[in-house]
């Protein structure tokens, strides 16, 4: 059953997909690192378990966005980039996976879901929205698409200062619709940016099918129209997420350009925790859950293809929730932001900007913490 | 008759157009089947059917775009901007095409751009947007901003009717939160009027959308403590604005205190100052002063958030220094 399970193509909510989709068998990675997958996707699922009961206590400021069951396609992708070449992803509202690979800690999302003071952002951005150059991610904001353009000009630096570093960039099956997606990678294809582009398709964009947002069969036909290679793959097998990803990021460096990569997955939950879906179809979440999700997939592929232990895994479960525990207690702990921090950090100089006249007398700005404010801009906890 | 929520009477605003009028229709992501991320237009797909509320891909240009070809052929379509923060995907779009449409083109656009806007929700900086003072500079559109159930509804549908693009920026903190009993009949309020929202005699508060009920609050409180008879002036419509209204309350009152959510600098309160000024110079006995969000943008906690965005008693704080002065 496990073993059908990991190697029968994708179900999508539109159809099929185009071509039977490949048996992954990643053999470029160690049996290590197969486990380290398996650890990434195992922390993203309970870290947002944990942030679900936080979001139930009202700790959560705002709203709650879950990758449940797209868990393998942020993990599967990011790896395939390389930490010490100084490749750089930008992920969205489902690739907190990707974020974990590239070194975000829990501890940092629980504080950032938290609004604390000594969140990432310092309490101004919500949820995943946050980055760190120096790791290799950087934080998207909410407008769907602009980040493509934003990776492209990141990757063209890569390009004209000739390092050999490459650029990963999520957009979601809805964000393909943006004019940003389409100048962004229109430019980087141009100028054969060391970019691979990601569109997730999970199947909806907010309540909207993918069969609502594209008139075209597949997304990944899209990448025909930029002249760039384009490869659809099995969202939810990591393996087969990693290997489409590692071609594409090995073209990228060696001067192949831009590489367009559907990944087919779904989205169980709702568009944020507050969505009750009821334009689902019924029994399809269900069937997903039931058939295809990814962590049971893959356990069953390791379990089968590599000789893992039931105990082996059960102890990286284990070390996951111990993880999480701690980073639960510290965030907590965290104190929230100072109100005069909000005038700190609009521009290099001034530092902060002054309080306005009916607020004279409150304090001045967090003078002190703008002297301290580190080149990062507060983006790296240690 | 029963009392309705605001985001109720926008949606009772739309229906009564559309049943009127078979021409208005609208599009906007998630509307239809979903009933829009906040409900606004629930229901209304099931009531008219797939053309007339049409959900669309995620495509702001497109949504603004095709709205101004089919109102330029007759059509009259109402666009949701799911969050008043991606207008600006639509910028160029709107402040190109379709405010110089008729002036360079001689081609209507009865059009409507609706939706949610506003802060004081943890909504963060991209979820919390206040876009009225750069459309504010741009000739050819006009803006409305209700506080109330009714206006909210009465606006609604004069945008509806207007033969110009109108944005409409309805308050998402206002939603579910105020509530009134319609006016019976077709209740149409025009833009470009004003509303005095309380009448006074020592001291103007002159604001719109959300922070209309945070200047009632504090007229309420310097009343109370203070023994001063504030007059809160509603602007309702931002574009055109109401001078006279304005004027009349300077003349009356002497003293003004302009207060908006959105952030100072090139604010709407400034181009307020300065039509005081140009008209009223000699009925001033204080500055013209502001109430405004510190110029950054909008924090995500709530201490921040809270710091950065005008409270009650940054109003009634300001008010005594206009007062004494
Ligand atoms: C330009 C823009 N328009 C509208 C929105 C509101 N919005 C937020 S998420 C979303 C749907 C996104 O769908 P998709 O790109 O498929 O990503 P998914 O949520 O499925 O991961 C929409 C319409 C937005 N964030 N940006
Ligand atoms: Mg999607």
């Amino acid at each position: 059953m496990a073993q059908r399970a990991a190697t029968r193509p994708a179900i999508t909510p539109n159809g099929s997909p185009a071509a039977p989709l490949p048996v992954a068998a990643a053999p470029a990675l160690g049996r290590a690192e197969k486990l380290e997958l398996y650890y990434f996707m195992r922390l993203t699922r309970t870290l947002e378990e944990r942030l679900v009961s936080l979001y139930r206590q009202t700790k959560v400021v705002g709203g709650l966005f879950r990758s449940l069951g797209q868990e393998a396609d942020a993990v599967g992708s990011a790896y395939a980039l390389d930490r010490t070449q100084g490749d750089i992803l930008s992920p969205l509202i489902r690739n907190l996976g990707s974020m974990l690979v590239q070194g975000a800690t829990p501890l940092e999302i629980l504080r950032q879901y938290m609004a604390k003071g000594d969140s990432p952002t310092r309490g101004r951005e919500l949820n995943i929205h946050f980055g760190d150059v120096r790791r290799g991610f950087i934080g998207q904001i909410s407008h769907l698409g602009d980040m493509v353009p934003v990776m492209a000009g990141v990757t063209l630096s890569f390009k004209v200062r000739g390092e050999r570093r490459v650029g990963l960039v999520y957009v979601g099956d809805g964000a393909t619709s943006t004019g940003a997606f389409h100048e962004g990678i229109n430019f980087a294809a141009v100028q054969r940016c060391p970019l691979v582009v990601i569109v997730e398709n999970n199947g909806y964009a907010y309540s909207t099918p993918t069969s609502r947002q594209t008139a075209a069969r597949h997304l990944v036909d899209k990448a025909a129209g930029y002249g760039v290679p384009g490869e659809q793959a099995d969202g939810n097998d990591v393996l087969a997420t990693y290997d489409v990803t590692k071609r594409a990021v090995d073209r990228a460096r060696a001067g192949g350009g831009v590489t367009l990569i559907e990944l087919i997955t779904y989205r169980r939950k709702g568009h944020a925790e507050h969505d009750n879906q009821s334009y689902v179809p019924e029994g399809e979440i269900e069937r997903w859950s039931r058939e295809n999700d990814p962590i049971d997939r893959y356990a069953a592929v390791l379990r089968d293809r590599e000789g893992v232990e039931p105990q082996e895994l059960a102890a990286i479960d284990a070390r996951v929730q111990a993880e999480i525990d701690a980073a639960t207690d510290t965030a907590d702990a965290s104190p929230p932001p100072q109100a005069l921090d909000a005038l700190v950090g609009v521009y290099a100089d001034p530092p902060a900007v002054p309080p306005l006249w009916f607020r004279e007398g409150s304090g001045a700005p967090a003078a002190a913490a703008a002297a301290e404010r580190p080149a990062g801009w507060g983006t790296y906890d240690g | 008759m029963a009392e309705i929520t605001y985001l109720e009477a926008i949606r009772e605003g739309l229906i009564e157009e559309m049943e009127r009028d078979p021409a208005v229709f609208c599009l906007g992501e998630d509307i239809g089947a979903y009933g829009g991320a906040f409900k606004v237009t629930d229901g209304l797909m099931q009531r008219f059917g797939e053309n007339r509320v049409i959900d669309t891909p995620v495509s702001e240009v497109a949504i603004v775009g095709a709205a101004a070809g089919a109102a330029h052929m007759g059509m009259r379509p109402v666009c949701e901007m799911q969050f008043i923060d991606f207008i600006s995907c639509a910028y160029d779009i709107l402040t190109n095409y379709v405010a110089t449409a008729r002036y360079r083109a001689m081609l209507p656009c009865p059009m409507v751009v609706r939706g949610p806007s506003g802060g004081y929700v943890r909504g963060g900086p991209f979820h919390s947007q206040n876009p009225e003072a750069a459309f504010l500079h741009t000739p050819g559109l006009k803006i409305v901003s209700p506080a109330t159930a009714s206006d909210a509804k009465g606006l609604l549908k004069a945008a509806i009717r207007d033969d110009d693009c109108v944005l409409f920026f309805e308050h998402k903190y206002l939603y579910r939160r105020v509530k009134e009993t319609m006016p019976s009949g077709d209740h149409v309020v025009p833009i470009g009027q004003a509303r005095v929202a309380r009448e006074g005699r020592d001291l103007s508060i002159i604001t719109y959308s959300a922070t209309v009920w945070k200047a009632l609050e504090a007229a309420e409180e310097l009343e109370r403590a203070d023994g001063l008879s504030v007059e809160v002036l509603d602007l309702r419509s931002l574009s055109p604005l109401d001078d006279d209204a304005i004027i009349a309350t300077v003349r009356k009152t002497n003293r003004v205190l302009i207060v908006h959510e959105d952030t100072r600098t090139g604010g709407v309160a400034g181009e307020i100052t300065a039509r005081i000024t140009e008209r009223a110079f000699e009925w001033l006995d204080a500055p013209v002063m502001r109430v405004t969000a510190a110029d950054v943008p909008l924090p995500y906690a709530p201490q921040l958030e809270d710091y950065v965005l005008p409270q009650t008693a940054d109003i009634v704080g300001a008010a005594r220094t206009i007062a004494r002065y």
